[in-house]
């Protein structure tokens, strides 16, 4: 499983209320919300982002409510991976719970700038930076989180064990 | 090795006889809450995977806390589908208008949470509870509607951090200084997958009111649960209030610590948050003049009683300073009734402010008291983020009730002095 794309880039701390404003929740529709994703600190976002594209960040990302809407709306949009620094906890088992690929790398997201041409291998935890020609290596989930991701989320996984 | 004490309540919940840091786990939950925001999107995952039935219909909290009474029919839409979804599965802790409060005030006022539980809740401000001696964190909606079908949820077992308190507050200082302090000082990443565990001579000191504040705070310095020792002080609140026994945990001695700090109570000063970080934390005092347009005292954060009653203490009798906006919110219908028996909310009324049904509206910039371009609040809520009160460039500064209705009065932010 891989991804190819170019890449938004973002400070750090990015918190859910920027990811997705809490004045649009009043639904739960993932088109509708995905509308607004990020708008609050980059609006060309949604009109530039195509299917594949990656979005590199700091420390924390996600950080704040538990909403998750954050993730959904990300995905939603067809951002193939967020890479960030470090993400904070509540987002990070939202992302792994619904199937949205994130990765850990710091070096990584110091090298990596926006536009890049970025393609990710999920399995190995490579990132090849195509347009300065580097490459990095992230940190591989623990097996038992490979085990929800690879079922297709959490509910699935839940499913496979208890074997309905 | 010892355990602390969310390991060992993490333990007890696996079935296990100990648990390290970064062991994975599941474990079994006493209470799953989700509120209006977040159940509809837990209730699609839940039926989307051919759930029929809820584990147990008694550990299931749905709070309509969020945008209620509705504030439009989107917002309509969702509770509806909460209220259907509670009515066909017999969800007992149901609260809809009228019985509800914002619900991380709510389920200890109600006794639906005990010590000793194990609590997920898909709101970030779950962590709440650790004040009554109970492991409580925020999940996403997925992990709520797995944890509503089976009454299970996976945990990495976290490493501690350890708030070793000292003295006793000043006068002029509530648990929401400490924890702007304690945020200031290790950052909004400062216990990033962590737990916050306080202890020391200095628990007696606060109140129950406090130590609900401070451990809901936790979440916004990243960590996983905050969490306070049983003491007399948790043993009276939960006295004739909770439904199900407390179970008292304590830390081994030999429990492990990543990090220790000492903190001298007697030596906080009311603090101020400044935009647009929790972590960017200012002395009140050393703030200079900053003009002020709004006032929120309220939220899941400050919205108790004694955060009414110093609200009380300083505006009885006074007048809201012309050209501000104050909005009180009493985060409960209990705490709106006692407030209404004891004269506080004609006081309210009387020194200029208004007075709303339970709500987290504002917190979040949903409704009831949103911002526009180039407007500034002091709130006594949890986050100020970008555009986290309305427009993306207004400004939430965050603070005590005490330095937000001494505000109030002036119209800048002000540090509130006991002996004006």
């Amino acid at each position: 499983m891989n991804t190819q794309g170019t890449v938004f880039k973002y400070g750090d701390n990015v918190d859910t209320d920027v990811i997705i404003p809490a004045r649009y929740l009043n639904t739960s529709n993932a088109a509708e919300l995905a509308a607004h994703c990020m708008e609050d600190i980059d609006d060309e976002f949604v009109k530039k982002v195509k299917p594949g594209d990656i979005m590199v960040a700091g420390w924390n990302f996600g950080c704040g409510s538990s909403r998750e809407h954050a993730p959904l709306v990300i995905k939603t949009c067809g951002t193939g991976c967020v890479i960030a620094k470090s993400f904070a906890r509540i987002f990070y088992r939202n992302a792994i719970n619904i199937g949205l690929p994130i990765l850990e790398c710091p070096q990584a997201c110091d090298a990596i700038e926006a536009g890049d041409s970025v393609e990710v291998d999920f399995d190995s935890g490579e990132i090849r930076d195509l347009t300065i020609g580097r490459v990095f290596r992230s940190e591989p989930f623990p097996p038992f989180i490979q085990r929800i991701i690879k079922a297709g989320g959490l509910l699935n996984s839940i499913k496979e064990v208890s074997g309905e | 090795m010892g355990m602390t004490m969310t390991q060992k309540i993490l333990a007890k919940h696996a079935g296990l006889d100990s648990v390290k840091p970064g062991q994975l786990i599941n474990a079994r939950l006493d209470i799953v809450l989700g509120n209006d925001i977040t159940t509809p999107v837990a209730i699609n995952e839940f039926k989307k995977s051919g759930f029929t039935r809820v584990f147990d219909r008694d550990r299931i909290a749905i709070v309509l806390d969020h945008f209620v009474p509705n504030k439009d029919i989107k917002a309509a839409q969702q509770s509806k589908e909460c209220r259907d979804f509670a009515g066909c599965h017999g969800v007992s802790h149901f609260y809809d208008v009228g019985k509800m409060g914002i619900e991380h005030a709510l389920l200890p006022e109600q006794g639906v949470v005990t010590a000793g539980d194990c609590i997920i809740g898909a709101d970030s401000h779950t962590c709440t509870y650790g004040a009554l001696g109970a492991f409580s964190t925020g999940v996403g909606s997925t992990d709520m509607a797995a944890g509503m079908a089976t009454g299970m949820a996976w945990f990495k077992v976290p490493p501690a951090i350890r708030f070793e308190l000292k003295g006793s507050l000043p006068k002029d200082c509530s648990g929401k200084d400490l924890i702007l302090y304690i945020i200031g000082k290790i950052g909004v990443d400062g216990a990033l997958y962590k737990s916050m565990e306080f202890t020391g001579e200095g628990v007696k000191s606060l109140s129950m009111d406090s130590r609900l504040t401070v451990c809901n705070m936790a979440i916004e310095a990243g960590a996983k649960n905050g969490i306070f020792p049983v003491d007399d002080i948790t043993l009276e609140y939960m006295k004739g209030r909770c439904e199900r026994e407390p179970v008292i945990f304590e830390a081994d001695p030999d429990a492990e610590y990543e990090k220790s700090y000492e903190i001298d109570l007697s030596s906080l000063v009311p603090t101020v948050s400044c935009p647009h970080l929790p972590e960017n934390t200012r002395p009140a005092h050393e703030l200079g003049d900053i003009k002020i347009d709004q006032v929120v005292i309220g939220s899941c954060t400050n919205g108790r009683m004694e955060d009414m009653e110093t609200a009380y203490r300083i505006l009885n009798g006074k007048r809201v300073k012309d050209g501000v906006r104050c909005i009180i919110i009493p985060a409960t219908m209990e705490i709106m009734k006692e407030c209404a028996d004891r004269g506080y909310i004609s006081a309210f009324i009387e020194a200029g402010a208004v007075v709303s049904t339970p709500t987290c509206g504002p917190c979040l910039g949903g409704y009831m008291g949103i911002l526009a371009k180039g407007e500034r609040c002091i709130a006594t809520t949890n986050r100020n983020f970008v555009g986290r009160m309305g427009h993306v460039e207004s400004e939430v500064y965050l603070a005590s009730p005490a330095t937000a209705a001494a505000s109030a009065l002036t119209g800048y932010i002000t540090r509130y002095s006991c002996g004006e």
